[in-house]
């Protein structure tokens, strides 16, 4: 084994990684999105869309984002469509995020104060302008260290679409390992990596959390 | 569009059952051990020993900031290069307790944190040692206050089982792995299987509330369950 060719494997495992980052992009934006819509509904005067996003956040966050995966890749083919691996794996990453972080948003939204919901109904600006132009924007404030903190869930389960053949991180080290058969040193150099793009994210969340003085337990 | 057939995964119901019952052993051994490992973790870390606090400080941000997946691996491969074969379950085990020891440590970290400074002074007053004011004072007003910040992520915990599925432990999710391979109907699988493990995570939820019902005889924050 020379020397160029744990270069190449080097190469191989930060393409990966590119990959994880590309897909934990993909995840966040497309889940971000649904995620927007969830919250919304979620505070809408409408009882059965609250209901129905309620109903459907309980669904998303009692199941394993593993099965969602699953569901997703070998799951719709039966039923007639084709899924690619990186289809598969945005489509099950987005609704995990947009259940996880609607609920997040909701409450950032809630906590803007009640206030200031009333001082723009006497403006008489409507619910539309009212949510657009008064609450979100004060909402994205408060919602900004929860959702750093949770870009870092994202990147540690973009991990799972591995499994359905994606060659992300995981993935390319399972197939360099394939070659080398040194799973603990590849696995560590793995976590490594994993672990320079998550800490960042933790410090910057951190940093924020404490500059907006919330606190928050998990 | 073909026809849904669910049967088949219910004419499957004793394997089914046992993934079950492998995904609840799993989460109540991990909560159980990782519980008590975060709450060591959690004291050390807000402790006087240098080497102990960085040690524990290490531990929580390394699990924390690297995806389960790859823990179970580093683990099952780790302890065969050490020489011991452990079956999956076993090596599933230690990874999930590792991993939600982590969480539980900064959690615990979070409620110890919050509990105030008077009542600390006024056990010092009281000759209590470090030891009796974490035993007597601290721990159980700590608990309560992150109950339900803990126990929403054992929930998690149980959901994370899941991917012990990838090193072959036979819970829910390697059952439906290997009945959708043998029936050739993945999405009826799937359905079912994410409708149990919805199920599962809505008694896990009661067990706890009523578990801190139990323990609690305040019952402060406990509202908050659902």
């Amino acid at each position: 084994m020379g020397q160029s060719f744990a270069a190449g494997y080097m190469l191989f495992l930060l393409k990966g990684a590119l990959w994880t980052l590309g897909l934990s992009a993909i995840a966040l934006l497309c889940g971000g999105v649904l995620a927007l819509v969830v919250a919304l509904c979620r505070i809408s005067t409408q009882k059965w869309l609250r209901l129905a996003m309620a109903f459907y956040i309980q669904i998303i966050q009692g199941t394993p984002v593993l099965v969602l995966m699953f569901l997703m890749y070998f799951g719709l083919p039966a039923l007639g469509w084709s899924v690619s691996p990186l289809l598969a794996a945005s489509v099950s990453l987005s609704v995990y995020v947009s259940a996880y972080l609607g609920e997040s948003w909701r409450g950032a939204i809630q906590s803007v104060p009640q206030a200031q919901w009333e001082a723009a109904e006497c403006l008489a600006l409507s619910r539309t302008q009212r949510m657009a132009k008064v609450v979100l924007p004060q909402a994205v404030r408060i919602a900004t260290p929860p959702t750093v903190g949770f870009m870092v869930q994202i990147i540690k389960n973009t991990s799972l679409a591995s499994v359905v053949g994606f060659i992300e991180l995981v993935r390319a080290g399972q197939i360099v390992n394939n070659t080398t058969f040194q799973p603990f040193l590849i696995y560590m150099l793995i976590a490594v990596l994993y672990f320079s793009m998550c800490y960042p994210l933790s410090i910057f969340s951190r940093k924020l959390e404490a500059r907006s003085g919330e606190k928050s337990y998990a | 569009m073909t026809n849904l057939d669910f049967s088949v995964v219910f004419d499957r119901w004793d394997m089914v059952l046992q993934g079950i019952y492998l995904t609840i052993r799993l989460t109540l051994v991990a909560t159980a051990c990782g519980f008590i490992l975060g709450t060591f973790c959690a004291i050390g870390k807000r402790g006087r020993t240098p080497w102990l606090k960085k040690t524990c400080g290490i531990y929580i941000e390394a699990i924390r900031n690297t995806p389960l997946l790859v823990q179970i691996f580093l683990v099952y491969f780790g302890l065969s290069n050490l020489g011991l074969s452990l079956n999956a379950v076993t090596v599933s085990m230690i990874a999930l307790t590792i991993n939600v020891g982590a969480y539980s440590a900064e959690i615990m970290r979070a409620g110890f944190d919050s509990i105030e400074k008077g009542q600390l002074e006024a056990a010092e007053t009281l000759g209590l040692t470090r030891r009796q004011i974490y035993w007597h004072v601290i721990l159980k007003q700590a608990l309560e206050r992150v109950y339900p910040a803990l126990t929403s992520q054992f929930v998690l915990l149980m959901l994370a089982s899941s991917i012990c599925s990838q090193i072959s432990a036979e819970e829910l999710t390697a059952v439906a792995n290997f009945i959708q391979s043998d029936t050739y109907r993945p999405f009826e699988t799937y359905i079912v299987v994410g409708a149990l493990y919805v199920v599962l995570s809505l008694l896990l939820r009661v067990l706890f509330w009523v578990f801190g019902l139990a323990i609690f005889r305040r019952r402060r924050n406990l509202a908050a369950f659902i």
